[in-house]
C-alpha cells in the first residue's frame, strides 16, 4: 500500500511541454547515432571515422571494411535492439506491477528463458536461432507466470518484497539447474557457454534479422497500449473508473513483455538491470506518461547497452568483458539505491 | 508445564538453559541417521565397500583387504566429514540469521553474505593460486563480513527494516557475483576451472587439509552459538522488550552477527556456495523441537549436517558416473521449499 502511494507521489505529471519532449526525443536519436558511430570506430583495432564511413557506403573489401561490416556493425545493431527491447520490457513491468524494482532479469524471466534454451540444447542438440527464440519465449513465459502468481498471492496482494524474493529464488533455482545440466553434458556446455555469458559479441546479422520481427511486434503492442498503462499506474480502481478492462490490458502487456524480453535473451543471453535502470532515468525527463516514456526508454535503452558494450570492450583492451557484467556493476548499485529510497519499512 | 522442559544449570551461572524434552531424543535420532548416511556414503563409489568393512576400517579393526585403509582414510572419510561439518555450520548461520531478522525467509545466501565470501575466495584462488588452503577461510570470512556490514549499513535508515535488508542484500549479492564473473573471465584457465568447481558448491576431492582449515572456526563459533542461543529468544520478542528484559541488544546482535558470518564464511571457504541449507534446516528443526533457540540451534545443526551429507550422496549416485555438485542438489530441493515458504507466509 504504502509503497504504491509513495511511488505515485513521485510520479506527478510532468509540466514539460510537448515540443520540449519532442526535442528530447530527437536529441536522444542523434545521441544514439553518435554512440553507434563511436562504437564502430573503437575496439581491439581502432578504425578512423572516415574509414567507417566508407565501409558503410563505399565498401571495398579491405580488412578494416570487413571488420566494420561483419563484426562491429552487427554488434552495434544487436546491442541497440536488445537494449531497446529490455528497456521497454522493464518499463512495462514497472507499470504493470507498480513496482519500482521490476526488471526482466530480477523477476527471473531471463533465467527462465536461459534454462529453457539449455534444456532443449541438452535434449535436441544445436538449434536454429528461430527455435531458440520460441523456446526462450516459452521459458520466459513460464517463469513470469510462476513469479507473478507467487508474488501476488496472499491478503496484501502483490508486494515488492514477495515479487522480488520469488524472482530471486526462482532465478537461483534455474541457474542451479542450468549448472547441473552443463556439468552433466560437456557437449551442451560447449554449444551454449558463449551465449550464457550474456554478450552481444560474435552474433551475425542473420540472427538479428530472424528475431527482429518479434521485437517489432512487441514494441508495437507496447506503444499501442501506452495510454492504458498510464491509466493503470494510477491504481487499479482509477483505471477501472476510467472504463479500462484491466484483465485484458494486463494480459496483452504481459505478452509484449515476454516477446521483448524473450527476444532479447535469445539474441544476447541473460543481460540484467537495463530494464531496471532505463525507465527511472527516462521518468526523470518525461514523467509517467507512457506515450512518451516508452519511446524514450527504447532509445535510451539502446544507447545504454551500446555504451555498456563499448565499455566492456575498452576497459581491459585487447580482451573484453561480457556486457552482462558491465550492466550488473552499474545496475546493482542503482537497485540498492532504489530499495533504500522507495521501500519504507 | 514442568514436564515438557529439561533445565540445565551449572553452579556458577555461566551456563543456564532450558530445553524442550523432545530435544535429546530428536538429537539422538538425527545422529544415528547421519552416521548411517555417512557409512553408506563412504562405502559407495567406483570401488564399493560393504558397510561392515567401512565400520571395521574406521574403528581400526583388521579387514581382509589392505586397499580399504587407503580408500577410506585418505579419499572418502575427509570428504564425508567436510560435508557434515559444512552442513552444521550453514544451518547454525541460517538459524541465527532468521532469529536476528525475525524473518523466516532470511538466509545467508539470500542476503549476499555467501556471494561476498565467494568473491574473496575466488579472487584468492585466481590471483594468488599458490596461497595455502588454510588461508581461504580467512579470505572468505573477510568477504562475508564486508558483505554483511555493507548490507547492514546500506539497509539502515532510522533503524533496520527486514524488507530493506533483504532487498539490499539481493543487490549486494548481484554486485559480488558480477565481480566474481570478472575474476572467472580473466584468470588463468587452470585456476579458473578450479574456482568454478569450487563455486558450484562441491565437496569433491576434499582432504584432511580442508577439514583442518575448517575445524578451528567451528570449534570456536559453534559453542559460541549455543551459548548465545538464549539471547536469540529475547531478541525475538523485539528490541524494546529485549531491552526491558535487561538485554544489551546492540552488543548481543553484534556478537550473533559475527558468529553467523564466521560460520558461513568458513563453510563457503571449504566447499563453495551450497545454497538453501541455512534456509531449510532451521524450518525443519522448528517442526521437530519448536521455537526455543537453546534446543533449536543444535537440532538445526544436525539437520543441516544430514541434509548436506545426503545431498552429496544423491549428487554422486543420481547420474553416476557423473557427479553433480551437492550445491546443485540442495538448490534443486531448497529453492522450491523456499517458494513454498513464501506461499505459506503470503499474508505476512
Amino acid at each position: 500500500m504504502n509503497t504504491s502511494q509513495s511511488y505515485l507521489q513521485q510520479q506527478l505529471p510532468s509540466k514539460r511541454s510537448h515540443s520540449f519532449r519532442l526535442l528530447g526525443l530527437i536529441v536522444g536519436i542523434l545521441l544514439l547515432v553518435v554512440c553507434s558511430l563511436i562504437s564502430l570506430t573503437l575496439g581491439a583495432a581502432d578504425i578512423s571515422p572516415d574509414v567507417v564511413w566508407r565501409a558503410l557506403f563505399a565498401f571495398d573489401g579491405s580488412t578494416n571494411h570487413l571488420i566494420i561490416t561483419t563484426v562491429r556493425l552487427p554488434r552495434v545493431l544487436i546491442a541497440s535492439a536488445v537494449g531497446a527491447a529490455l528497456a521497454v520490457a522493464g518499463s512495462l513491468m514497472q507499470g504493470l506491477t507498480r513496482n519500482a524494482l521490476a526488471d526482466p532479469g530480477i523477476l527471473g524471466i531471463s533465467a527462465g528463458a536461459a534454462l529453457a534454451v539449455v534444456v532443449s540444447t541438452f535434449f535436441w542438440g544445436s538449434l536454429s536461432v528461430q527455435s531458440y527464440t520460441w523456446i526462450a519465449f516459452a521459458g520466459g513465459t513460464i517463469a513470469a507466470i510462476v513469479v507473478y502468481t507467487l508474488g501476488s498471492v496472499g491478503r496484501n496482494g502483490m508486494t515488492p518484497l514477495k515479487l522480488i524474493l520469488a524472482g530471486a529464488v526462482l532465478s537461483y533455482l534455474m541457474s542451479a539447474l542450468t549448472t547441473g545440466i552443463l556439468i552433466l553434458s560437456q557437449r551442451t556446455l560447449d554449444e551454449i557457454r558463449f551465449w550464457l555469458a550474456g554478450s552481444v559479441a560474435g552474433r551475425d546479422l542473420d540472427s538479428l534479422v530472424q528475431v527482429l520481427p518479434y521485437i517489432v511486434v512487441g514494441l508495437i503492442i507496447a506503444f499501442s497500449l501506452s495510454k492504458q498503462i498510464t491509466a493503470l499506474t494510477l491504481g487499479e480502481d482509477v483505471a477501472k473508473g476510467l472504463g479500462l478492462q484491466i484483465g485484458w490490458v494486463k494480459a496483452i502487456a504481459a505478452v509484449a513483455v515476454v516477446l521483448l524480453a524473450g527476444s532479447a535473451v535469445s539474441l544476447a543471453g541473460p543481460i540484467g538491470f537495463i530494464g531496471l535502470v532505463v525507465p527511472h532515468i527516462v521518468r526523470f525527463w518525461v514523467g509517467v506518461d507512457y506515450r512518451w516514456l516508452l519511446p524514450y526508454a527504447a532509445i535510451w535503452g539502446a544507447m545504454l547497452l551500446s555504451l555498456a558494450d563499448l565499455a566492456a570492450r575498452l576497459v581491459i583492451k585487447p580482451q573484453e568483458l561480457p556486457v552482462g557484467i558491465m550492466t550488473a556493476l552499474v545496475g546493482a548499485p542503482f537497485f540498492i539505491y532504489l530499495a533504500r529510497r522507495k521501500i519504507k519499512s | 508445564m514442568t514436564n515438557s522442559w529439561i533445565v540445565i544449570r551449572t553452579q556458577k551461572s555461566l551456563l543456564s538453559m532450558r530445553i524442550d524434552r523432545r530435544v535429546p531424543w530428536v538429537l539422538l535420532a538425527l545422529i544415528i541417521m547421519t552416521l548411517m548416511i555417512m557409512v553408506i556414503s563412504i562405502g559407495y563409489g567406483e570401488y564399493p565397500i560393504s558397510p561392515l568393512n567401512v565400520i571395521k576400517t574406521i574403528l581400526g579393526l583388521s579387514t581382509n583387504n589392505p586397499d580399504y585403509n587407503f580408500v577410506i582414510h585418505t579419499l572418502r572419510l575427509p570428504r564425508v566429514i567436510t560435508a557434515f561439518l559444512v552442513g552444521t555450520a550453514l544451518a547454525i548461520a541460517g538459524t541465527i540469521m532468521q532469529g536476528l531478522t525475525r524473518n523466516p525467509l532470511a538466509a545467508p545466501e539470500i542476503i549476499g553474505v555467501e556471494a561476498g565470501a565467494g568473491l574473496f575466495a575466488v579472487t584468492i584462488i585466481v590471483l594468488f593460486p599458490s596461497v595455502p588452503v588454510f588461508f581461504l577461510p580467512i579470505a572468505a570470512f573477510t568477504g562475508a563480513f564486508i558483505a554483511a556490514a555493507l548490507v547492514y549499513l546500506l539497509a539502515w535508515a532510522n533503524g533496520s527494516s527486514p524488507i530493506r535488508l533483504i532487498l539490499v542484500g539481493i543487490g549486494v549479492g548481484a554486485i559480488a557475483s558480477a565481480f566474481t564473473s570478472v575474476m572467472i573471465t580473466f584468470g588463468e584457465i587452470s585456476d579458473v576451472s578450479q574456482a568454478l568447481v569450487w563455486l558450484a558448491g562441491s565437496v569433491y576431492g576434499r582432504t584432511w587439509e580442508h577439514v583442518q582449515a575448517l575445524l578451528p572456526w567451528l570449534i570456536l563459533f559453534i559453542p559460541a552459538s549455543l551459548l548465545l542461543a538464549r539471547e536469540l529468544n529475547t531478541l525475538n520478542l523485539g528490541d524494546e522488550i529485549a531491552r526491558g528484559l535487561g538485554s544489551r541488544v546492540e552488543w548481543q546482535r553484534g556478537l550473533l552477527l559475527i558468529t553467523c558470518v564466521a560460520l558461513s564464511g568458513a563453510s563457503v571457504a571449504a566447499v563453495g556456495t551450497i545454497g538453501f541449507v541455512g534456509l531449510m534446516a532451521p524450518h525443519l528443526a522448528r517442526q521437530l523441537v519448536g521455537n526455543a533457540h537453546e534446543g533449536l540451534v543444535p537440532t538445526s545443526a544436525l539437520v543441516g549436517g544430514l541434509i548436506v551429507s545426503f545431498s552429496d550422496l544423491l549428487g554422486r549416485s543420481l547420474f553416476a558416473p557423473i557427479e553433480l555438485p551437492c550445491g546443485v542438489v540442495t538448490a534443486a530441493v531448497g529453492a522450491p521449499y523456499f517458494l513454498y515458504l513464501l506461499y505459506r507466509n503470503r499474508n505476512a
